[in-house]
């Protein structure tokens, strides 16, 4: 049987502790798309998930060679959604990490970041254009509507830095120490 | 021995990398491989592995190797480079040991 959850997630290691918590109860996830998570029933605790986020568009070359290598090492691609691939594995298999040293969580954290930097200057311009337009309006005697949308923008531009970049950021540097004495 | 400082110690993951593809092996093998050898300490995440490779296969310490079999599993071996690589290593490895032993006395106490 299908089981369909509606759940935003922004952070991916807590959407990772989300998928591994359902599969432990016995739901393993088949299907994502924005926001919507589709599971079907599955033994308690079958599989493990991990979540990456991929350098090129799922249907580069590199991006393929790529997951054909994840296959290859018993990882099945289960589903991706923009740049983010979802993976499992059979917990019978063992451990199952993506990356296990920290120079390659580094990368993958940065991934991540520029991502959220770029949504962060996408909101920010559409921000500073709203706010020119709204003046605009006002001075013409309409309803400052586009004042208002670039209060949104600049609401998610808040947010975004708040929790999401910062707290990368902190990971990052966290990461960074650690290398200066190990791997 | 000058050039060699200018490298450094080569990561854990690397090493072992190198050390496994004396024999030709593929990805799934070589993360087996160290497993064993490290008796399931080191477990190399298959992404973490992905990005060595083709840093190794860049710099020429590894070669992919062809194989006419069925398996489209692509295979890689140690190169020349990469054996002098390893012969660094276990020289530098052996000095820290040497020092850390008569220092510490480390593992043998």
């Amino acid at each position: 049987m299908k089981h369909v959850v509606r759940k935003a997630y922004f952070n991916f290691e807590k959407e990772e502790e989300f998928l591994n918590e359902m599969s432990a109860n016995g739901l393993a996830l088949i299907d994502y798309s924005w926001c919507k998570y589709v599971f079907e029933d599955a033994p308690k605790g079958e599989y493990i998930y991990r979540l990456e986020l991929l350098e090129h568009p799922v249907k580069h070359q590199q991006s393929q060679d790529y997951i054909r290598f994840m296959e290859e090492t018993g990882a099945e691609f289960v589903v991706s959604y923009q740049r983010w691939v979802y993976f499992r594995k059979k917990a019978a298999d063992g451990e199952f990490h993506i990356y296990t040293d920290n120079d390659s969580k580094v990368k993958h954290y940065k991934r991540i970041r520029l991502l959220f930097l770029f949504v962060f200057a996408v909101n920010f311009f559409a921000g500073l254009l709203n706010v020119f337009l709204g003046n605009l309006s006002v001075t013409s005697g309409r309803p400052p509507i586009n004042t208002y949308v670039a209060m949104v923008s600049f609401s998610v531009v808040a947010l975004l830095l708040v929790f999401l970049i910062i707290p990368i950021n902190k990971k990052i540097t966290a990461l960074d120490k650690e290398r200066d004495i190990r791997e | 021995m000058k050039e060699y400082h200018e490298q450094g110690a080569l990561t854990e993951a690397v090493y072992y990398i190198l050390l496994s593809l004396y024999e030709p092996m593929h990805g799934y093998g070589i993360m087996q491989n160290i497993k064993e050898m490290s008796d399931g300490r080191v477990l190399l995440g298959a992404g973490t592995l992905y990005g060595a490779i083709n840093t190794l296969l860049k710099k020429e310490w590894i070669k992919s190797v062809s194989n006419d079999e069925a398996s489209r599993k692509k295979e890689y071996q140690i190169t020349a480079v990469g054996k002098d690589i390893v012969n660094q290593e276990i020289e530098r490895l052996e000095e820290l040991i040497k020092n850390g032993r008569t220092i510490a006395g480390g593992g043998l106490s």
